[in-house]
């Protein structure tokens, strides 16, 4: 990229008062084709003399491959091409960064395709592609694979003991002071400390000590996993796939099969959601190893059991929780154990659970120790604010019961405790233009929090913070002959970003909404940007367009003042024209449509492009406030009302931010209440379906209120600040010190499902 | 492997012939046969809804209906919704209400709307929500597709007096 | 001269117990090769793997930023997100 010191043109973000659009809810630019159904998805795509790509998994949680035979199924009429293990390079065993965070290729490589172990129920073993759909089935079950079955382990402490059957022979425990000499499924431990954790405690007057444990949950997007992918003799390749970047789709498929990146074009599919679990690659490599195989196109699109069986979850944990604070609040100690299922290859997020357990407060010790745990379930991929809403759970539901043995309000324990502007953050650096206590604020003097409840209500309190990312994005903008504009980025937009990139653009030109075009180009036709992903394209992309179309706004004035024949510091910007600022000149002021007309005379076609790497990411704070009620007979919970209070920085459209906040906030309900990946003795999930894995539906949920709290971020032009992880961090724990409310029993487990809400409330 | 079957039906108003397997389910028919990829697979089981058309005037999975069973009947989809490029009052109160957020779940809901606002003009929030729980929305949190939709009524309602 | 402090456990195989440091650097790559000829290894693991927060202000990607005399620099792991 062009320069990775870029920095906003002004430090200080655009003036509201004169804002125009930003701010605004105008329709968004891909409504029309999305409520039409001509929106094109990842599995709407075909091409002429397409082949259908299935895989083969395996069927049991851990086993020694010792062979694959394929001859009768490449005998089969019909089947075209067959891949395995064997037919992609063996990589080297190191991290590489790729779009937005460090993978291990290796394990990535070994996750697409199994080689020499199966590592989990569903692990791909091999693939085919065939001329129909029933004969790839056919083929699939003339594969005929000999396993030797091994032990396995799927709950994470299991995994953790001393005689837990080791998944990776050559995995050591990281982050110890020695390297340890025997093999062992706990990858990695990391500690965050900060002060005298025993001096804090015997300063304590309460300790409050508990334990605490969360099931593995889906990001249960609605879209499966889907690509085209065709390589022809040359070696040129194109696919098309749904993911949150074309970008990331490129890097890992030139990695995992060994070609160059710009010999891969990838076109993005419209996204049918994501929330972290399309930042990789699962089937894409696949479709091009059986493309090239076979000679056409191929097309692979995963069932929903596949989806949960292969694709990443994100980790079941367990936690311990001890906090010790003064008689009037004041915490003087935490300390916070994590373990995180990776499951089949290291990288669970239990090192941003820790960096965010303690974020929302000030404590001078303490103690986050975290273990990420490999075991025989499916790899985790990253899961919206990945870690934070799991140690949140624990952290949250702690300070709840601080809160009740020390008589006091919740908001109140956390104000008494809240990081401020300047305050040193738990995880390093210090915190600058948060808007933290504001949103307590909101929630505070919110109406909800002093409705009154009926019998068998409570009602819960949690916060959450995340810390929101910025990064290398690259934007352009295209001035057409008619002064319209046409907005180039490189990142799928999967809840409206077209809409707030159209929308900054169009504020800087002052041209209206419906005169700016946003495109999301593939990979050759604009440069590179790393994936959407951690809240990060508002910001960094919006920075990108924001840049391209202040250089356009300079050209237009450079312009306008050779036509005018005036010096240019004498021409102004001003709403979509150019205007001579000495009256006295008596010049007609020049639109963007006149200008444009006039390029060919004024230096050729009007355009720009900014490649920049975004820093300055505000982090983003949270509170929620939650009303449940409790059926005693069934132990059900109702959402009865939910309101969910941000610091969003600058809303750009604010229905939009508006719906991460409700969409963060069910998907965070769903977690807390009903749902878990349920696997049976033999390392099997049960509930490989959305009929058993319960995700909330209409009928499950209230309105959801937001408030949206702003608080400027400086280092961006319009102030934005990233929203769309924060929300589903606090509603874990606010659903669950709801129901603590409603049945007078702190529940510990997630999800609070009906068969433990009875139980808890039978034990009396 | 079987014969293909010829089925015969009526989609959004027009006449239309098509072969299929005989296992293959309507939306497959739909999305492969017809080209109408607006009616998605989000489970393959009837338990998202993003599949749902009106099939002779009641709301169905079209991933539960085979497509054999199409033969001589009326297929309603996203596609036919919007009558002659204008938009029908429940798309344009998921654009101003922003009711959608990946799109992806959208044709499905959509369709399960006007099938309840064509038996029920005038939808409580609770009768609302109960009659979308068969389609799943995992981005949203459904807010502002119950508004959206409730909005819809309450115009068409203005626009039938 | 700019301080920088370790703040997670993922670079005590290269410290061993040391968790600050002070180092005489005017930009992040000099505190880079300063640390990486103190500690062996250390030097490429930050480049690689580590976030560097000076000031207050998170950088993912930070080589050439400059550091003033009395600069605060927290080295914390890379942040992806969902």
């Amino acid at each position: 990229m062009s320069d990775v010191l870029e920095r906003p043109a002004s430090s200080a973000p655009l003036d509201d008062g004169r804002l125009k659009i930003v701010g605004t809810r105008p329709i968004r630019p891909d409504g029309v084709d999305k409520v039409t159904g001509r929106a094109l998805y990842g599995a709407d795509l075909a091409m002429p003399g397409m082949l259908v790509g299935k895989v083969l998994r395996s069927p049991h949680p851990h086993a020694r491959i010792v062979s694959i035979d394929t001859r009768k199924a490449r005998a089969l009429p019909g089947v075209k091409a067959i891949i395995t293990g064997a037919d992609f390079p063996e990589l080297a065993d190191e991290e590489y960064e790729a779009g937005e965070s460090a993978s291990n290729l290796r394990d990535l490589a070994l996750n697409v395709m199994a080689r020499d172990k199966a590592l989990y129920n569903g692990h791909a073993l091999a693939a085919v592609a065939a001329t129909s759909s029933a004969v790839a089935d056919e083929a699939l079950s003339l594969i005929e694979v000999v396993y030797e079955v091994l032990p396995h382990v799927v709950a994470v402490e299991a995994a953790m003991a001393d005689d837990a059957p080791v998944l990776h022979d050559k995995l050591f425990t990281g982050g110890l002071k020695e390297k340890p000499t025997k093999a062992s499924n706990i990858a990695k431990r990391n500690e965050i400390k900060r002060g005298d954790l025993a001096a804090g405690f015997a300063e304590a007057d309460v300790i409050f000590e508990s334990r605490y444990d969360t099931a593995a949950t889906h990001q249960g997007y609605i879209e499966p996993h889907a690509c085209v992918a065709s390589m022809a003799s040359d070696g040129q390749c194109q696919v098309w796939s749904s993911s949150q970047g074309q970008f990331m789709i490129r890097t890992y498929c030139a990695k995992v099969l060994d070609i160059d990146a710009s010999s891969i074009r990838v076109t993005p599919a419209e996204i049918g959601g994501g929330f972290g679990g399309k930042t990789t690659v699962y089937l894409e490599p696949l479709a091009l190893a059986l493309s090239r195989q076979s000679g056409a196109p191929v097309k692979m699109v995963m069932t929903r059991d596949e989806v949960f069986r292969a694709s990443g979850p994100t980790s079941a944990s367990v936690m311990t929780v001890r906090l010790g604070a003064k008689a009037d609040g004041t915490l003087t100690a935490a300390d916070v154990e994590l373990k995180f299922q990776a499951g089949a290859f290291p990288g669970s997020p239990v090192g941003a659970a820790s960096m965010t357990a303690l974020a929302c407060y000030d404590i001078p010790n303490f103690s986050i120790v975290g273990y990420d745990v490999v075991t025989n379930t499916p790899k985790v991929a990253a899961y919206r604010a990945p870690g934070a809403p799991i140690s949140a759970f624990g952290v949250e539901s702690a300070m709840d019961d601080l809160a009740l043995t020390l008589g006091m309000d919740p908001i109140a324990l956390r104000e008494k405790n809240a990081v401020h502007d300047g305050t040193k953050a738990s995880y390093g650096p210090t915190f600058r233009n948060i808007g933290y206590a504001e949103t307590l604020e909101a929630i505070r003097s919110h109406p909800h929090y002093s409705a009154p409840l009926g019998p068998n209500q409570g009602r819960g309190v949690a916060v959450g913070f995340w810390f929101n990312v910025g990064g290398e994005s690259t934007a352009a903008v295209n001035i057409a002959e008619d002064g319209t504009a046409m907005v180039i980025t490189g990142n799928p937009d999967i809840g409206g970003s077209r809409a707030s990139m159209a929308m900054m653009a169009a504020e800087v030109l002052g041209l209206p909404i419906e005169k700016v075009r946003p495109i999301v180009a593939d990979t050759a036709s604009i440069g590179f940007s790393m994936l959407t992903g951690g809240s990060r394209t508002t910001f960094a992309v919006g920075m990108a367009v924001t840049q391209a179309a202040q250089k356009i706004v300079e050209d237009l004035k450079r312009r306008a003042a050779l036509l005018m024949d005036v010096s240019v510091d004498q021409v102004d910007w001003i709403y979509g024209a150019a205007v001579c600022t000495d009256v006295s000149k008596g010049k007609a002021d020049l639109s963007l449509a006149d200008l444009a007309a006039k390029s060919g005379q004024t230096g050729g076609p009007i355009g720009s492009q900014i490649s920049l790497n975004a820093q300055g990411a505000g982090p983003g704070f949270g509170v929620h406030v939650c009303d449940v009620e409790v059926d005693p007979e069934t132990g059900h919970v109702t959402i009865l009302r939910y309101t969910a209070a941000q610091d969003v920085g600058k809303a750009i459209h604010p229905s939009y931010v508006e719906g991460q906040i409700q969409g963060g906030v069910a998907q965070g309900v769903g977690w807390a209440l009903n749902e878990e990946y349920v696997f049976d003795t033999g390392g099997v999930m049960e509930n490989a379906g959305f009929l058993d894995y319960r995700v909330p539906v209409a009928s499950d949920l209230p309105m959801i209120d937001t408030v949206m709290v702003e608080v400027a971020n400086p280092r961006h032009p319009f102030g934005a600040k990233g929203v769309g992880e924060v929300p589903i961090v606090p509603p874990l724990a606010a659903v669950a010190n709801a129901v603590r409310g409603a049945i007078g029993k702190r529940m510990t487990s997630l999800p609070l499902s009906p068969p433990k809400i009875r139980a808890a409330i039978d034990a009396g | 492997m079987s014969k293909r079957t010829q089925v015969s039906a009526v989609v959004n108003g027009d006449p239309v012939d098509f072969l299929t397997d005989p296992g293959a389910t309507l939306l497959d028919a739909l999305r492969d046969e017809l080209g109408l990829t607006g009616s998605k697979e989000g489970c393959g089981s009837g338990d998202c809804g993003a599949c749902s058309v009106i099939l002779d005037g009641r709301l169905v999975c079209s991933c539960l209906v085979l497509a054999v069973e199409a033969e001589g009947r009326r297929v309603e989809t996203i596609e036919g919704m919007a009558e002659g490029g204008r938009l029908h009052i429940l798309q344009q109160k998921f654009l101003e209400h922003a009711a959608l957020q990946c799109g992806f779940c959208t044709p499905g809901i959509l369709v399960a709307a006007k099938a309840l606002l064509e038996v029920n003009p005038d939808p409580t929030e609770s009768e609302t929500r109960y009659w979308l729980a068969g389609n799943l929305c995992r981005c949203t949190g459904y807010d502002k597709i119950i508004r959206a939709v409730m909005d819809a009524a309450a115009e068409l309602r203005q626009v039938r007096v | 001269m700019p301080h920088v402090v370790v703040a997670c456990s993922s670079c005590r195989a290269f410290t061993g117990d040391v968790t600050t440091f002070d180092v005489e650097a005017a930009t992040v790559r000099e505190m880079i090769r300063e640390l990486e000829r103190r500690y062996p290894g250390f030097g490429e693991h930050i480049e690689r793997k580590m976030a560097i927060a000076i000031d207050g202000e998170i950088h993912q990607d930070a080589l050439f930023e400059p550091l003033r005399a009395e600069s605060e620099v927290y080295l914390i792991p890379k942040i992806g997100g969902g």
